[in-house]
């Protein structure tokens, strides 16, 4: 686990860079002393359902640069999620008052003759058509696994055309067996940016890195108050603000299981202060990470008395809140950090977590920084979390838990979750954005719709009565860890 | 030039995993790469169905499998398959990995079946072809490896029919139109089986398929190596109808087609055709003042960007029933060679007066640069996809998502085919074309 290469054609994958892992039954304490005691092991499972891969996520980053273009050299198959994208590239153009502007996206439509004879020339053929078509600013090339196990040399043959077509065309190596952790693909976007488009800073700036997804720029005034300027990247980001991310003074994260590769490799390489802390969700969680941007923007003094006004605003109502929501039981079904984001929120709102089955694990980001650990954070101030599951989005063994657990609430935070609530008559939210639940507004945001959910039951049992199950009652009665194998902390529920 | 495409409109090889989950309790076992199956999904899978979307059991192919092959895994997620999901019908799909590394998918399902147990197995490496063409190689294998096995010594039932139309999901209408098509063909007196979704029986369904009379294929290309493959087998014989029937003259010429080949009883037949033609120009009688009279404008051309049998499909609809008339018409789903001229044939008599030009190219970004070259003289109406908003908005055409992705519609039991898709097209065309007036 050493410092960040940017040299290396690909990104090193989480499982070696990070030690992550995707198979954990145990409790929220236990995960994190082992993680920090570098003794965590991964688990796999004997029966598995279809996960997300690398480039899904890679595409997720790349595909809405607003200038760049990007050449997916992979089967046709490979670029199914091409309109998803294209679709939430072109509602976020209409909440930021953009033209509408369809996503430039191409496949080199692999073939089996080009799994004996290669598909050099079709990627070269591909490139130019997409320079011809769009004249972007840059061209991306995504990897496939195709493509990877064919042996095709794509970071050669887009260096040759960067030569020739005079634009970046750089290579982004996710294939899809690469990872078993999907959000390796965002390394592998950001590696690529880093290590192609990035520059050296002329100066240092003002601006401070958004690094999120297509998140609300709830940043703007609270930054612009402090002397700041926000710079929300990478997604909507031209290839000339790219270019000089280098420039701003820090980086903040969403959602680290998102950025922190390309937070650490910014302070690494440019000297870009990441913003270390937890992203601020929950009030504790939320003064934390105020003091540090404090620190980090030099400005503490201000920090304190917004810190103050917000708790005089926020606190009555949140108590009001607490009241309403006493009692409750929830269960959340999220990828890493954001999962832990939630965990802290619903607790803080007085709910009572009965486990939860996030993602993924990374046991300490590229930073190597504890005081980065969300989870390790939501344990120090709320306590543990007796059931903590890590399983990358195996919907059999959550519609088992469910089952037994039967919360009050569920929250998901990825798509093809929330019906597994919903199926069972469980009040199920789903939120997307992940600025709507962040800072002390974020709290009473979430605690709005979330009143609002468990209060509407109509629709819930009303499916739960005519829907069908697709899982066996044997499963059901089974021990929802049956698959998962190696792991000693197997506890029924 | 190599084949590129812009703006994909179908799936590769393994797309057939949506045909297996249109199967009523039918389970798509995949041995593929962890992000195949949402990919796939999220282009042709609205709707998650009974098992499909993040039920889908699947191998998650990993480095070491790739270096040192994944048989073992394959088993194990196999052997869970069975004690977790509750289904009828287990179909093993390769992706890309499995096929270019070489695991052997055949002897390690070939055990399962052995046993009695209901799997089958299928290549279908993205690379090796695409979801129209991959439909077929699945359903022959289900065929094959499945329901042969319960081949009863009954024979031929009079009157029973294998229909196949439409790719399911990639035909987003593909629940709706098959409804309508069984309804159409079961009021001209055939047993249908229609194999897929809720009208179909599921598997008891399946394992009468040999014994059905004959084979009914109502769609360009897309199915006939089914029919050819059962008519080797079983020796049933089909009826090709070569394109989606829309509309009321479509769909009687269809039964109609059905019913001199089968010889059916002709009074059935046109019996059946008069009660629906009378219902169905009911209602266009009842609107043709609408067409003739309004004054601000309907589409007068149209241009479709859509798989041949839709594309026949609506333009004989359009212009014979409505009175659109055709521009140029592309088709994007890779029609292959041998199918080409019977389908320029067909648009060379698309109407007693007329004909069409048609270019098949699977790159509709390069069609829409090519449509938006187009004089533009009167008012259009475009038949395509999601990809398909901003070409016209730049054209002040109206818009009908007919092919995937259809994101900005929501399908439920909407399908144009038949008498009464017929209809629905009519309402769907104006209601957008009626919606642009404040």
């Amino acid at each position: 686990m050493g410092k960040i290469d940017l040299k290396e054609s690909s990104v090193t994958i989480r499982e070696t860079r990070l030690g992550s892992i995707t198979g954990f039954n145990g409790s929220a304490k236990e995960l994190v002393t082992c993680a920090h005691a570098g003794t965590l092991k991964d688990c796999s499972r004997k029966f598995s359902q279809c996960m997300g891969c690398n480039a899904g996520h890679a595409f997720c980053q790349l595909s809405m640069i607003r200038d760049a273009v990007v050449v997916n050299h992979a089967p046709i198959g490979c670029a199914g999620d091409f309109f998803g994208f294209n679709f939430t590239y072109r509602v976020e153009q209409m909440k930021r008052n953009l033209p509408s502007t369809i996503g430039r996206y191409f496949s080199t439509c692999i073939e089996e003759k080009d799994t004996v004879f290669g598909a050099a020339k079709k990627l070269e053929d591909t490139v130019r058509e997409a320079y011809k078509r769009t004249k972007p600013n840059a061209i991306f090339v995504t990897t496939s696994c195709a493509s990877g196990i064919i042996g095709e040399d794509v970071d050669a043959i887009t260096e040759d055309l960067s030569k020739e077509l005079g634009i970046p065309v750089i290579s982004c190596s996710c294939e899809g067996f690469r990872s078993k952790i999907w959000t390796t693909g965002f390394d592998a976007a950001y590696h690529s940016i880093l290590r192609k488009l990035v520059k050296p800073p002329r100066k240092k700036t003002n601006k401070v890195n958004i690094a999120n997804f297509w998140g609300s720029h709830i940043f703007d005034e609270f930054l612009k108050r402090l002397g700041y300027e926000a710079q929300y990247i990478v997604p909507f980001s031209t290839v000339a603000e790219l270019e000089y991310i280098s420039e701003a003074t820090a980086t903040i994260h969403i959602c680290p299981s998102l950025s922190t590769y390309l937070g650490a490799a910014l302070e690494q390489e440019y000297g870009v202060k990441e913003v270390k802390s937890p992203p601020a969700y929950g009030i504790e969680g939320t003064d934390i990470w105020m003091r540090e941007i404090g620190k980090v923007l030099d400005r503490e003094e201000e920090i304190e008395k917004i810190i103050k006004e917000e708790h005089e605003r926020v606190l009555p109502k949140l108590a009001e809140y607490r009241e309403k929501l006493k009692g409750k039981t929830a269960y959340v079904t999220a990828g890493a950090a954001h999962g832990h984001a939630i965990i802290a929120m619903l607790r803080e709102l007085g709910l009572n977590v009965q486990g939860a089955a996030i993602f993924h694990h990374d046991p300490l980001y590229d930073n190597k920084d504890k005081t980065s650990d969300a989870l390790a954070q939501v344990v120090n101030i709320y306590g543990d979390i007796k059931h903590y599951n890590v399983c990358n989005k195996q919907a059999y063994e959550l519609v088992n838990i469910l089952n037994r657990v039967k919360p009050d609430l569920m929250i998901a935070r990825h798509g093809g979750m929330t019906m597994w609530g919903a199926k069972l008559g469980i009040p199920t939210l789903l939120i997307g954005d992940e600025q709507f639940g962040f800072g002390y507004q974020g709290v009473l945001n979430y605690a709005s719709r979330i009143v609002e959910t468990i209060d509407n039951k109509e629709f819930v049992s009303n499916l739960a009565k005519h829907s069908t199950m697709p899982y066996t009652k044997w499963w059901l009665d089974q021990d929802p860890f049956t698959f998962l194998g190696g792991n000693t902390n197997v506890e029924n529920y | 030039m190599s084949k590129i495409i812009e703006q994909p409109r179908f799936s590769c090889a393994l797309g057939a995993q949506q045909t297996v989950v249109a199967i009523k309790r039918g389970v798509p076992i995949l041995h593929s790469g962890p992000g195949c199956s949402n990919k796939i999904s999220s282009l042709i899978g609205q709707g998650e169905g009974y098992a499909g979307g993040n039920t889908i059991p699947c191998t998650n192919a990993t480095e070491t499998d790739v270096v040192f092959g994944g048989e073992k895994k394959l088993k194990d997620v196999i052997d869970g398959a069975f004690k977790v999901i509750d289904a009828d019908l287990y179909v093993v799909l390769t992706g890309c990995t499995s096929d270019i590394v070489g695991d052997d998918v055949g002897s390690v399902t070939t055990e399962y079946q052995e046993k009695d147990k209901p799997i089958v197995y299928v290549e279908t490496g993205g690379f090796k072809s695409n979801n129209y063409v991959s439909h077929s190689t699945v359903v022959n294998a289900i065929i094959d490896q499945y329901v042969d096995k319960f081949k009863n010594n009954e024979g031929v039932k009079k009157g029973l029919v294998n229909v196949f139309a439409t790719v399911p999901y990639q035909d987003p209408y593909w629940s709706g139109n098959l409804e309508e098509i069984k309804r159409v063909l079961e009021g001209i007196g055939l047993e249908v089986n229609i194999l897929f979704g809720n009208e179909s029986k599921g598997i008891e369904e399946w394992k009468t398929i040999p014994n059905a009379e004959f084979n009914i294929v109502a769609s360009s290309w897309a199915g006939l190596d089914i029919a050819e493959h059962l008519k080797n087998k079983y020796k049933t014989p089909y009826v090709h109808f070569p394109y989606l029937p829309i509309g009321a003259i479509a769909t009687s010429k269809f039964l109609r087609q059905v019913g001199e080949l089968r010889h059916l009883d002709k009074a059935k037949v046109e019996d059946f055709i008069k009660k629906e033609e009378e219902k169905f120009y009911f209602h266009i009688e009842k609107t043709a003042d609408f067409m003739l009279e309004f004054r601000y404008g309907l589409p007068r051309r149209f241009y479709s960007i859509l798989d041949a049998s839709y594309s026949l499909g609506f333009s004989k609809f359009l212009l014979n029933e409505l009175g659109i008339l055709p521009g140029k018409q592309f088709i994007v789903d890779d029609t292959p060679e041998q199918y080409k001229e019977a389908i320029i044939k067909e648009f060379d008599n698309i109407s007693e007066f007329r004909s069409a030009e048609v270019e098949f190219n699977v790159d509709a970004g390069s069609v829409q640069i090519e449509i938006e070259k187009e004089p533009q003289e009167n008012r259009s109406l475009i038949l395509g996809s999601g990809w398909d908003r901003d070409l016209a908005t730049n054209l002040n055409a109206d818009l009908l998502i007919v092919s995937v992705p259809v994101t900005y519609r929501l399908v439920l039991n909407c399908g144009y085919a038949g008498y009464n898709g017929g209809l629905r097209a009519i309402e769907d065309i104006y209601d957008r074309v009626l919606n642009t007036y404040r």
